[in-house]
């Protein structure tokens, strides 16, 4: 069931990235990561690690200065943002992940803009996995709570039935019992044969779903392990702490927890 | 007084069409393209230039007198002028948003090619106003003591077409979904694998089909001269403004405030300050409802 970290088998392999928002500002100083198939990953980090940065570069929402981007053996990198749907990357950005004056069913459809003649089907599918979708359809999804439009914005990206999904922080801004539901959906996403590389902020509920974890700090990939060894390493909480503390990540997660009520927005 | 609003009415929907072209530029490319007067101008041009050479007159239809070649010279003059406006964005609008040029030098550029627009009709097409024909319409009475030209009538209902038609494209088809993305967030649009380079251009051709449109119908009642959309920036722009930036149903009944507006105005002998009544309408819903009719606040 739970799939191995085949290095044959990458579905993502991200090298030594440097890239930035601002020329001759680069926020990832070399940033190396990868994502096997069928895999769960989670990408730690304190606040300004770099982290939502790194998906937007995956993404192609910024230009990359060095390093290259591989997606199921092909390069990626400097590809423009609209053609990486069809090369089977999803993406659910942190904030503003829905439009929200269009309603949810519309939502729907501009997830499938390349995939109109299987739209029905996947819809259907999603239907299943989310029931409230279904019953929101003709909603606004700026109307809906967050959790329903976190799953709006979830089930937009997989309208295109992609082989990697990215998602940048999904519990953001959800109740703990929420931030349940919402990872054990991405449970069966990841049964249903997705792949999934995800952002988060709660390290531990993250990597209780995940395979493997990357931690950044800096712009740069400090340390990296299956998940429950990063648990309880301790120089996961250092860099958590910003070097101070020699706390494991058990002391961190209710330090966190505490300071991380309002997410920052993101500028992007 | 019922005269009035029967001409405020068509008014109205004149002013409608070119500010739902404005419209749709705003809510897509982010700026107010203050060249829309030309675009109206131009391609009320190039319909005059149709029908003269397919020949005035030909293919009346009933009481209407306009026939087929004034309705085949919109579509012909809406290809023609669309290519001029894509030629322009690329090599102006297109480099100003590539180097992330600012809203403010974006309308800067529209004044200026705005300027340079009348400059070169007055070059190809001369100073005077030119006439698309030279019949004397017959008004026939649509209610008791409302009389109304059959063309004004028929331009009205293609306006209303127009108007429809464009809500129908925008709510129920893909490109229409897919633009109406683009304006609220084109980030997220691009991340959806819409690409930004075609809907721009798409916008560009909807709202010059409209401006063209309302230009040629313009022409086709009144005259066609260089200023004649210069003349309607200001009520266009009343109507966006009054109806809530952004909002298309906004903007039509913005319009229809407007054309009224502008009508009573000459019922009351006002008609010298026709422009000024519009402006201080838009100044008092303003102060009301800063964000226009149906507009949302931010
Ligand atoms: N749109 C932006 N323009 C310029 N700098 C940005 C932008 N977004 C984020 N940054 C900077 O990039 C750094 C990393 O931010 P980010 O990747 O969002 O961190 P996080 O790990 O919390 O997701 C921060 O220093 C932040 O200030
Ligand atoms: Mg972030």
């Amino acid at each position: 069931m739970t799939p191995v970290n085949n290095p044959n088998n990458k579905i993502l392999d991200v090298q030594n990235l440097v890239a930035g928002y601002i020329p001759n500002l680069n926020i990832l100083h070399g940033c190396s990561i990868h994502v096997c198939v069928g895999e769960i990953v989670t990408i730690l980090g304190p606040n300004g690690a770099g982290k939502s940065t790194l998906v937007k570069a995956i993404a192609g929402l910024l230009s990359v200065v060095e390093g290259s981007i591989e997606l199921q053996g092909k390069d990626i990198t400097g590809m423009e943002t609209h053609k990486l749907v069809r090369e089977g990357l999803g993406y659910v950005p942190q904030t503003e992940n829905v439009f929200a004056k269009l309603s949810v069913a519309e939502n729907l459809e501009l997830g499938a803009i390349h995939h109109r003649s299987s739209m029905a089907e996947t819809r259907e599918k999603l239907y299943d996995l989310f029931p409230d979708l279904a019953r929101f359809r003709n909603l606004a999804a700026g109307k809906l709570s967050g959790g329903q439009r976190q799953m709006v914005a979830v089930g937009r990206a997989l309208m295109a039935s992609p082989s990697l999904l990215m998602l940048d922080e999904p519990s953001a801004g959800l109740s703990p019992k929420l931030t349940q539901v919402v990872f054990q959906q991405l449970l069966k996403i990841r049964d249903s044969g997705v792949t999934i590389l995800m952002v988060e902020q709660n390290a531990r509920a993250g990597l209780e779903i995940s395979d493997r974890g990357y931690v950044l700090a800096e712009g740069v990939d400090r340390v990296n392990g299956e998940a429950q060894s990063l648990l309880h390493n301790p120089e996961v909480g250092e860099l958590y702490m910003g070097g101070h503390g020699k706390s494991t990540m058990e002391n961190v997660v209710t330090a966190s927890a505490t300071s991380e009520n309002s997410t920052p927005g993101d500028s992007a | 007084m019922m005269q009035f609003v029967a001409d405020g009415i068509l008014n109205a929907s004149l002013i409608a069409l070119g500010a739902l072209g404005l419209s749709m530029t705003y809510n897509v490319l982010r700026f107010a393209n203050f060249a829309q007067g030309e675009v109206l101008a131009i391609g009320a041009y190039f319909a005059l230039g149709a029908v003269t050479v397919i020949g005035a007159g030909v293919g009346v239809m009933g009481p209407v007198k306009f026939g087929w070649p004034l309705l085949v010279s919109i579509p012909l003059a809406i290809v023609c002028t669309s290519i001029v406006v894509l030629m322009v964005d690329y090599l102006v609008f297109r480099p100003l948003r590539n180097s992330n040029a600012s809203r403010i030098t974006l309308i800067m550029a529209a004044f200026g090619l705005s300027l340079m627009g009348r400059n070169l009709i007055h070059l190809f097409a001369g100073g005077d106003p030119k006439y698309f024909s030279f019949y004397i319409p017959k008004a026939i009475e649509i209610m008791p003591g409302v009389k109304m030209v059959p063309d004004d009538l028929a331009i009205i209902g293609l306006c209303v077409f127009a108007v429809v038609s464009l809500h129908m494209f925008l709510t129920k088809t893909n490109m229409g979904r897919m633009m109406r993305a683009v304006s609220e967030n084109p980030t997220l649009a691009r991340i959806n694998g819409i690409d930004l380079k075609m809907i721009i251009r798409m916008t560009w051709i909807i709202g010059t089909a409209l401006a063209v449109t309302a230009g040629t119908l313009q022409g086709h009642i009144f005259q066609a001269k260089a200023e004649m959309g210069f003349d309607m920036l200001l009520p266009m722009f009343a109507a966006l403004i009054l109806g809530g930036v952004g909002n298309l149903y906004g903007t039509v009944l913005g319009a229809l405030v407007i054309g009224l507006a502008e009508s009573f105005a000459v019922y009351f002998d006002l008609s010298a300050y026709r422009a000024a009544v519009s402006f201080m309408i838009m100044l008092l819903v303003l102060l009301v409802r800063p964000q226009g009719l149906l507009g949302e606040r931010e």
